[in-house]
């Protein structure tokens, strides 16, 4: 088990730097660059800026550089926010996506989970078809639409929550639960299935058999089981949280990692948008270590070596 | 004179589908001493299992339902007792072991917790007794080094192992009753027969009463004392194990008797079949369910449903030439 997590450690940073990787080739195959706006500059100046950031030089130079720096942890300074070093940002706006994104996650779990078993153990009760249509609703409804809405009716119709900026409890309600949704409709569905699947199982009915009651059955015989495939969801779902939505953070005005990214992408910030990218893709590649190694402790079939 | 230790009486469960109502189970009767073995037998969906499940109040509702009858065991009058006083006959005075031994314990617990929780419930066994108790079974139903495998998960078990923890689990309460739902089905031959052998054994030193659920006539000849065939959820003959084997007065057990492979069964031989396919439950003809299968059936045959005789003492056929077919089968077995 140790050794398999070594290994998995070990090869998060060459997959990192192959993303970043082909994020710089995508960023420098666009047309355009960060520095012409409307208007063309004077030659003079645009060769002033070429050689200070070192674009005079051949690509594979600049991309050695920029490799050498990045895998010393330095992503430079941004383009854009002068003085500012792409670190000194990230960490700055994580912390806003962050809140939002565990609150967001807690939140969708708590409902998914119990909805879903709820669910699966009434099947074709009216509390089942309730709740799923629900999640279905929650999937269909998009994210843009959902915000809105809410905002709509929680803050022009009823006055009872603020609609946008960050600040105190209140503000973070509406922003939590319209991203927890599609989260929730999700992990309710996959529950319910797998809970399903498990309830009909072979060894649930020999549970029943040896007399036991039906909250012993659930808890220490189908909840395991039912619970695997909801797992496998659960750890991209959190690093996508946590590395903040971009649509509901710019819905709710809230400064996070979402925003200054889609930022970065439109100023042609190359070091915010190289640095942004590593730092997502390790948050994924770390987070699925982790739900690979709960499946290990879930399900003793599971053997790593 | 002993009394039945446990008694079906016109038992009918049914289960309610799209394509109309299942009567998997339709008035089913029989008893069970104390002591005895039954063997059921009939094809593939024929109701063997559904019958036991509904005596353990185990069918699932919906989409199944009791729809009549009664079970008693020991005295006890089942399908009206509240489900907790079930529970504490479940496991503790009746026992069952499944067909498929790979997916009838649970993946995610070890053996030790499945075995032990068993003891733990029912007889009050606190971590320790029950560990021993564990112990002591799976020593008793012959897996060697149990006191290491009990830690192990059940996929570290070979398909026979595992069954035998099933048997270790549903004796672990000395039950009175164990349904043993065609326990060596999944398993190769050799290890079938040790796995029978095993039942036998812990039957006799019990004294527990087995029903042994089977599409295998070979497989109950030497452990029942009798035996009920089934058809289309339907007792089609009942009789003494001896009696049915030399003297069966139904069509349908006279063909499942002819595709039992004999020891001397002639290699590359092919082995008897009964044409055809059994009925669909939920469209039942008007007559006996068998008559489209049956090389002797007349008009009456799928006309009426056929009457329940008794051709003998103790023994009984579901069919409009009941007599003939067991005077029959007396003839050929005196030529
Ligand atoms: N949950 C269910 N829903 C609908 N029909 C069912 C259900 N369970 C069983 N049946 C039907 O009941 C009938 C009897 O099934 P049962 O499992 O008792 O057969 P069996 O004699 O045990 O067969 P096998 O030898 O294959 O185990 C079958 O036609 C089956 O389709
Ligand atoms: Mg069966």
């Amino acid at each position: 088990m140790l050794s398999f997590i070594i290994r998995r450690t070990l090869i998060i940073i060459p997959m990192a730097l192959i993303v970043v990787t082909l994020t710089w080739g995508l960023v420098r195959l666009a047309p355009g660059n960060f520095y012409t706006g409307e208007k063309k500059l004077p030659a003079a100046i645009e060769a002033n800026i070429k050689k200070k950031y070192g674009l005079d030089q051949p690509w594979y130079t600049q991309y050695g550089m920029m490799m050498s720096n990045i895998i010393r942890g330095d992503f430079g300074d941004s383009v854009k926010y002068q003085g500012q070093s792409v670190n000194e940002i990230i960490t700055r706006h994580l912390p806003y996506s962050a809140t939002i994104g565990i609150l967001g996650y807690l939140l969708a779990l708590l409902i998914g989970l119990s909805a879903g078993t709820f669910a699966a153990l009434k099947q074709n009760s009216s509390f089942d078809y309730g709740s799923m249509s629900l999640a279905m609703l929650g999937l269909s409804v998009p994210n843009f639409v959902l915000g809105p809405l809410l905002v709509l009716v929680f803050s022009f119709w009823l006055y009872w929550l603020p609609p946008a900026r960050w600040g105190g409890i209140a503000g973070l309600i509406l922003p939590v639960c319209t991203l927890a949704a599609i989260y929730a409709a999700y992990i309710a569905r996959l529950t319910r299935a797998g809970m399903l699947e498990v309830l009909r199982s072979d060894y649930i009915r020999t549970a029943r058999a040896k007399g036991l009651d039906e909250k012993t059955v659930l808890f220490r015989h189908a909840l395991r089981g039912g619970l695997v495939p909801v797992l496998s969801f659960t750890g991209p779902a959190l690093a996508a949280l946590l590395a903040g939505t971009v649509v509901v953070e710019k819905v709710f005005a809230i400064p996070g990692l979402g925003n200054i990214f889609i930022q970065s992408v439109f100023n042609r910030d190359e070091p915010l948008i190289l640095g942004i990218v590593a730092f997502l893709s390790i948050l994924i590649m770390v987070f699925n270590l982790i739900v690979d190694v709960c499946y290990g402790f879930l399900d003793p079939r599971i053997r790593y070596e | 004179m002993t009394d039945p230790i446990l008694k079906v009486d016109g038992l009918k469960t049914y289960f309610r589908t799209e394509d109309g109502v299942v009567k998997a189970v339709d008035d089913v009767s029989f008893e069970l001493k104390k002591g005895e073995t039954l063997g059921i037998v009939g094809e593939s969906g024929s109701g063997k299992s559904v019958t036991n499940l509904s005596v353990m109040r185990l069918i699932q509702t919906p989409p199944g339902e009791i729809a009549g009858g009664s079970v008693t065991f020991d005295g006890i009058d089942v399908l009206a007792l509240p489900i907790d006083e079930v529970r504490k006959i479940r496991g503790k005075r009746i026992a069952m072991i499944f067909q498929d031994p790979m997916t009838s314990l649970n993946p995610f617990l070890k053996i030790s917790k499945q075995l032990m929780e068993v003891t733990q419930l029912h007889l009050g066994h606190t971590k320790t007794q029950a560990r021993e108790h564990a112990l002591k079974m799976l020593q008793l139903v012959g897996i060697p080094d149990a006191e290491h495998r009990l830690d192990e998960y059940p996929h570290e078990f070979s398909g026979g192992m595992r069954q035998r923890v099933m048997i270790a689990m549903a004796l672990s309460c000395e039950p009175e009753l164990l349904i043993a739902d065609e326990p060596t089905t999944a398993l190769d031959v050799t290890i079938q027969a040790q796995i029978l052998e095993l039942i036998k054994d812990l039957k006799s030193r019990m004294g527990t009463s087995v029903i042994l659920i089977t599409h295998d006539l070979g497989v109950v000849a030497g452990m029942t004392d009798k035996i009920i065939v089934m058809y289309a959820g339907k007792v089609f003959e009942q009789a003494p194990t001896k009696e049915l084997f030399s003297r069966p007065a139904n069509p349908y057990t006279k063909g499942l008797l002819r595709s039992v492979p004999d020891p001397a069964h002639v290699q590359g031989k092919e082995l008897y079949q009964i044409p055809g396919l059994p009925p669909d439950v939920a469209n039942l003809p008007a007559g006996c369910p068998f008559a489209e299968r049956c090389d002797r059936a007349e008009d009456i045959c799928r006309r009426e449903f056929p009457p329940f005789v008794e051709v003998a003492a103790g023994h009984h056929s579901l069919c409009h030439f009941a007599e003939r077919v067991y005077e029959q089968s007396k003839s050929e077995v005196n030529s």
